[in-house]
């Protein structure tokens, strides 16, 4: 499991936007770069992010190799109730690594 | 000096060229994206539609030391209701070897417009951000970026 920063406010108030900040560690290996042998090193991004505010899509990215290693992505959403987080990022090999974070909405 | 150089074998000229073509190596295998690549990646995004300029702001350094961490930051000026909203935001560039760097899908619940990532980019040139309205609208900005250390050029 590959090592992941999140950042968000524990608490909001109601309808306040907050900002979440993402990262994940991944090397996303371009497909372009060649190894030792002079053979290309093979491509190995994480092309897909989600993140799902209790059940429902709140924002969505479509990575591609022009996203630097360890692929940090900061965006906006509306605090509309308590619950939680689901952030997901998937590779190319179509692993997908979940991580949830609470939010308290007063 | 003129005639030293045009009679032996290493000119000035081949010497350039060689020089050239190391420096052009990585990029060169995997035909770069070129501007034509990078406006047919777009056409083929929006369509017959007109993009036009304005409302998308994009904020990225005009000169950075690394290219392979830019840091960027796209936001939309869009009151993110229900009936007046920014769908999604794309991000190209000219020169990396594919024009395509990330489409991000906002809605409504974003509450503001404003994506923050970090790129690469293999040489000095121009990123474009699209935004795509929920009315159906295109709107975009550009920022030319100069790159000192151009990304994968240890690779």
């Amino acid at each position: 499991m590959a090592r992941v920063l999140i950042n968000l406010p524990a608490r909001a108030k109601r309808g306040e936007v907050i900002e979440i900040k993402t990262l994940i560690a991944h090397p996303m290996e371009t497909g372009y770069r060649l190894g030792p042998t002079g053979a290309a090193i093979p491509r190995d991004i994480i092309n897909r992010f989600t993140c799902t505010y209790n059940g429902d899509e709140v924002f969505r990215a479509d990575l591609f190799p022009a996203i630097a290693a360890n692929p940090f992505i900061a965006f906006f959403t509306q605090a509309t109730e308590s619950g939680e987080f689901a952030f997901s990022w998937t590779d190319d090999h179509g692993q997908t690594q979940t991580e949830v974070r609470q939010i308290i909405v007063e | 000096m003129r005639e030293r150089s045009e009679g032996g074998p290493p000119t000035r000229r081949l010497m350039l060229l060689a020089a050239a073509g190391l420096g052009l190596a990585p990029f060169a295998r995997p035909a770069g994206a070129t501007p034509a690549a990078m406006d047919e990646a777009i056409r083929a995004l929006v369509g017959e539609a007109t993009v036009t300029r304005g409302k998308v702001k994009l904020e990225v350094p005009p000169i950075v030391e690394n290219g392979n961490t830019v840091s960027l930051t796209v936001s939309v000026d869009s009151p993110m209701t229900e009936a007046d909203h920014v769908t999604s935001i794309h991000l190209f560039n000219q020169k990396n070897p594919q024009p395509y760097v990330a489409a991000f899908h906002l809605g409504p619940r974003a509450g503001k417009a404003s994506v923050s990532t970090r790129i690469r980019l293999a040489d000095s040139q121009r990123v474009i951000g699209i935004a795509w309205l929920s009315d159906g609208s295109f709107w975009s900005d550009s920022a030319d970026v100069i790159v000192t250390l151009a990304a994968c050029a240890e690779g």
